[in-house]
């Protein structure tokens, strides 16, 4: 049964309540696909093989039990930003060294609570800091898709390029991300899966190494939009160790797939049309348009007018959040320690030694822009600029039901390509850190390929706290689009 | 506004990161950029704005004052960079 990793997570799922496949079989199927296909793609940082083995084993057992947990069985990829109990959790950053924590972040919690299997941990961009898993202490990962007639590597995305590429690549049946700025959406686009963040407040964040405490949220990237949804439902709940996490009940996700999408209103944002903005990314969005209205929406023309100013609003506020939230990497209680001569001098060497460049960068940008005679000009005023984002989508959603809009300015790009100037780089999440500014809910779904054959996805941004509507829009493009697209295995 | 090298050496120092001289220029080159494309943010009329800072509009919620966790010594210094008898041990801190 050589392709049993090749299942969708819904199918799986099946098939191991009806007894035809069980966890272990599942599990050994996918460790065997990892110990191929990782040497080339760099997407796990630790695989769990003894762990896995006996999670899958005593899932089988659960069921043998008649257990009929949600996940029973199900194996999955954790992004290395969850602190999972006993095993190596590091934020793919040096300064954590090898920090194994003793504790589980609830929403991985969630997820053996409710039957999964964990293969391993997922490479990311150092601290969850970058657009293409370039920054990692263990290395880039390299996306499995190529382009036509190349053979030169792409990036996967960021920063949750492990799990987009393992799931891509049938590494995992789904896998754990978390995005602050666009970094489960923008990876899903460029690896042809499907990426959503929810609602800011819905997951909750105990547990998941913090960067910008107001931006981050978890979610999954799985391979259909119906498996993402059953992955989000697991996830999320309220947290009472996270007192952002929000007291509401978390509906079974699942039932909004395929619900009928006809009347919805679905405004088309104009700001989000940018100035050399490719053709066929264009192009695919009228095509989603035209899909939506034949499915029965109707298509509403909106304007936010502030879009121009989230990125620059959220390279003030990321960088200043995460300068305060990475203070306590100090070496002095967990991690990795460089002795000084002193006590600021081992902070100093040990911080300098420990930090990638860009992580270095983000947080000196954060305390800058924090600092005494600086707070009001960057900060204050950025948070300003922050409400009345909130307010145009505020605004827009009074009439509108969802938008529709790109993923990502482009397609996978080459390793290296953006590395020269950071604000390159920065404008990659153009479409996405809207949502994280504003705390809605925000899904990717592959909608076609580009002229290289890369994938491209359109994403579908919600009312806060209405995932499902966002589910049911999702859905209606995943059923239209047909992307059945999959990377060719070269490794 | 532009920075300079002796700014970046202070941010350096509030941050506690070691940055060698010769990385105090190129890093100057580096944030100017980035503060150049922040700049922009000054056009936004933000006048009466509120700053927001929190995404949901919720008061922070309150708990009864009891212990529920902690006490485990061996869980707290199990990963410590230096440990000796239940404590953390670390360069002198006061002089």
């Amino acid at each position: 049964m050589s392709d049993l990793n090749k299942l969708t997570l819904s199918d799986a799922l099946d098939g191991l309540a009806a007894k035809k496949v069980s966890s272990v079989e599942l599990t050994d199927a996918f460790l065997g696909a990892i110990d191929k296909a990782n040497p080339h793609l760099n997407a796990y940082v630790v695989v769990a093989h003894d762990k896995a083995r006996a999670m899958a084993q005593a899932s089988d057992a659960r069921r043998l039990r008649g257990s009929t947990a949600p996940l029973e069985g199900a194996p999955l990829g954790i992004k290395d930003l969850f602190c999972t109990e006993g095993v190596r959790s590091t934020a793919c950053s040096a300064i954590l060294g090898e920090f194994t924590p003793t504790y589980e972040s609830t929403v991985t919690a969630n997820l053996w609570r409710d039957g999964a299997v964990m293969l391993g941990k997922l490479n990311m961009d150092e601290f969850a800091m970058g657009s293409s898993n370039e920054t990692s202490c263990f290395g880039n990962v390299i996306n499995p898709w190529r382009a036509k007639n190349s053979n030169a590597p792409l990036t996967p995305g960021g920063s949750s390029g492990g799990s987009a590429a393992a799931t891509a690549a049938d590494l995992c049946l789904a896998a754990t991300a978390t995005d602050t700025g666009g970094s489960i959406r923008q990876p899903a686009s460029f690896t042809g899966a499907v990426g959503i963040k929810p609602t800011y407040g819905r997951c909750s964040r105990w547990g998941i190494v913090a960067f910008a405490s107001s931006l981050d949220q978890a979610g999954p990237i799985a391979k259909t939009v119906k498996d993402a949804a059953i992955m989000l439902t697991s996830m999320c709940g309220h947290d009472p160790k996270d007192s952002t996490s929000l007291d509401v009940k978390t509906p079974d996700f699942a039932k909004a797939v395929g619900k009928s999408v006809k009347g919805l209103r679905i405004g088309v944002p104009k700001e989000y049309r940018v100035d050399g903005m490719p053709a066929e990314i264009d192009a695919l969005w009228e095509k989603g348009i035209q899909q939506l209205k034949d499915a029965g929406c109707e298509i509403v023309p909106v304007s936010l007018p502030h879009t121009k100013y989230a990125l620059p609003t959220y390279y003030i506020i990321a960088p200043a959040e995460a300068s305060s939230n990475l203070a306590r990497y100090d070496g002095m209680r967990f991690g990795a320690r460089k002795a000084g001569k002193d006590l600021n001098e081992t902070y100093k060497a040990t911080r300098a030694a420990g930090f990638g460049k860009e992580v270095q960068r983000r947080i000196l940008i954060g305390t800058y822009v924090l600092s005494a005679g600086y707070y009001d000009a960057y900060y204050l005023r950025a948070q300003k600029v922050r409400s009345r984002i909130a307010e145009d989508f505020t605004n827009v959603f009074a009439n509108v039901d969802a938008m529709l809009t790109p993923t990502a300015p482009s397609a996978a790009f080459a390793l290296g390509e953006k590395a020269g100037d950071p604000v390159q780089m920065y404008l990659n999440d153009i479409f996405t850190v809207t949502t994280n500014l504003a705390g809605l809910p925000g899904i990717s779904v592959p909608a076609g390929l580009d002229a290289n054959g890369l994938p491209l996805g359109l994403q579908v941004i919600g009312k806060a706290l209405d995932e499902e509507t966002v589910f049911a829009v999702a859905a209606a493009l995943e059923d239209a689009a047909g992307f059945a697209a999959k990377p060719g295995a070269w490794w | 506004m532009a920075i300079d090298e002796n700014t970046v050496r202070r941010v350096a120092h509030l941050a506690r990161l070691a940055l060698p001289e010769d990385r105090l220029a190129p890093m100057a080159a580096e944030i100017n950029g980035i503060l150049a494309w922040i700049e922009q943010l000054n056009e936004v009329d933000v006048e009466g704005v509120e700053p927001m800072t929190s995404v949901v509009a919720a008061k922070l919620p309150m708990r009864e004052d009891v212990v529920t966790d902690g006490g485990d010594a061996r869980k707290v210094l199990a990963n410590a960079p230096k440990s000796e008898d239940g404590f953390f041990v670390v360069p002198k801190v006061v002089e």
